[in-house]
């Protein structure tokens, strides 16, 4: 299997250790990512909160030139980031005026063709039984909390992924692959998104909840596919420890790192050794 | 309705903030459930439901004033669960927009305000996001602003800690052509 890859860029900033992972972990399963060339910033909540015409733009740039390779159907890791290429997909299909607009602003043809995935529809598109086949050591002592946060299943008209309310995609996964899965509030809250720097209280605080409601849950892991997920819940953790007075040291996967290990991999191939919060 | 199609001249905000968010805002009838499902509900000082209703009553400069526009972390609760449709969140971008637009950001806000701004620069400049430059670019703008050191020294003990885990790349892979970023800014800033 052969796909596009949008990497974005948290991806291939201070994120690039969930680069590692997916890509060790879909190389094991003989998905080739061919990244798009000449991809740009989809604009990120930045856009959509100071310019409505440039957070289709930019999409829309990103879409014309992964049509321009060719390609059918295109990885896109970061949420965000995906969800920004859909929205702009569909504002563009409902509109033929907008679409010739919006071609000339970015001076490229934009069709809106390539479909757009999150890693979980990848990992779905290899399927359960191969995930299943593949598996080599089974993930028997984790007891995971799936966490979708919003963009993965918000809004739901246009990323129609999976149920907004109540996602189940990642349990599905992670049950495959012999893990315990927990139930738990927090699954699809908000950890603060992109206010990291902008406003680091709010991250602490809805950070904190996440990880005290998983924790009151058994959890003994979370695991996210989304990078600023993870840069808030394992990166900042240390500041939210210090902050509220509490220990977590609440372990934070990438989707593909548990998949990656259940498929045998070291963690030193899937960059687990350059998180913040490792193994109690 | 055409986001790219120029605002109408003489309009109302409630016009251009529904044209922008593609949304109806007399379809709300203050039922509340996006306030109740709004992770920062209890920080704001107007809450969502209440934006929208400032709206419907022409009273836009409240709205436009709010810290809570700018509190909102788009995190699509309210625009989900809106059992009228009203694409709430979207009614956040269109009065940040606004508000930035028209230079009534909060003062209390005005840092959220420089980071978003701070981040689309570093786009147009770069094409792709530069993380160090856009640091240095934020923290250099919050202290013209507010002249206070904190911001300046928040996080001065990660770089050493991202630095041993391999994540502080000094310089990202950049686009070839950013001439083109700099023509679709411009264009997508033009209201002509």
């Amino acid at each position: 299997m052969k796909i596009g890859y949008y990497p974005g860029c948290a991806l291939h900033g201070s994120s690039d250790d969930y680069e590692e992972s997916l890509r060790a972990c879909l190389k094991t399963l003989d998905v080739q990512l061919q990244e798009i060339d000449e991809w740009i910033c989809c604009g990120a909540t930045a856009a959509h909160s100071l310019n409505q015409k440039l957070s289709i733009a930019l999409p829309a740039r990103n879409l014309a030139l992964a049509e321009r390779g060719g390609f059918g159907e295109m990885l896109a890791p970061c949420p965000m980031c995906s969800m920004q290429l859909i929205k702009a997909q569909k504002a563009l299909a409902g509109n033929e005026g907008l679409r010739r607009e919006m071609s000339r602003i970015v001076e490229l043809e934009v069709r809106g063709t390539t479909r757009v995935l999150n890693l979980i529809q990848v990992f779905e598109q290899i399927g359960l039984d191969r995930l299943k086949a593949a598996l080599k050591s089974p993930l028997k002592s984790l007891s995971a909390a799936c966490y979708y946060g919003c963009l993965l299943t918000r809004p739901p008209d246009v990323v129609e992924f999976d149920d907004c309310e109540q996602p189940r995609s990642m349990e599905a996964i992670l049950t495959a692959l012999g893990a315990k899965t927990v139930d738990w509030s927090y699954r699809t809250e908000c950890c603060g998104g992109g206010m990291t720097m902008a406003s680091e209280e709010t991250v602490l605080d809805l950070s904190h909840k996440i990880l005290s409601n998983a924790a009151a849950h058994g959890a003994n892991c979370l695991v996210v596919a989304c990078p600023m997920c993870h840069v808030n819940l394992d990166m900042k953790q240390p500041d939210i420890e210090h902050r509220y007075g509490v220990r977590h040291g609440m372990v934070i996967y990438y989707l593909s790192d548990v998949v990656g290990m259940a498929l045998g991999l070291p963690e030193s191939a899937l960059g687990i050794n350059r998180h913040f919060v490792g193994k109690a | 309705m055409n986001i790219a199609n120029p605002l109408p001249q003489a309009c109302t905000t409630v016009s251009v903030v529904e044209t922008l968010a593609h949304t109806h805002l007399y379809d709300c009838y203050q039922c509340g459930k996006c306030t109740a499902g709004c992770p920062m509900a209890a920080q704001m000082d107007i809450t969502p439901n209440r934006l929208i209703r400032l709206l419907q009553l022409g009273r836009e400069g409240e709205a436009l004033d709010a810290q809570s526009i700018w509190q909102c972390v788009s995190c699509q609760t309210c625009a989900t669960r809106c059992p009228k449709s009203v694409n709430c969140a979207g009614i956040m971008d269109a009065l940040r927009q606004l508000s930035l637009e028209e230079g009534r950001v909060s003062p209390a806000q005005q840092r959220v305000m420089l980071f978003q701004k701070a981040f689309l620069d570093n786009i147009r400049r770069n094409g792709r996001l530069d993380e160090i430059e856009l640091i240095v670019q934020f923290k250099l703008a919050g202290f013209m602003h507010d002249r206070r050191f904190s911001l300046l020294f928040q996080d001065a003990m990660l770089a050493p800690e991202l630095n041993k885990r391999k994540k502080l790349h000094l310089r990202g892979k950049k686009v070839r052509d950013r001439a083109v970023l700099r023509r679709i800014f411009a264009r997508s800033m033009d209201h002509s």
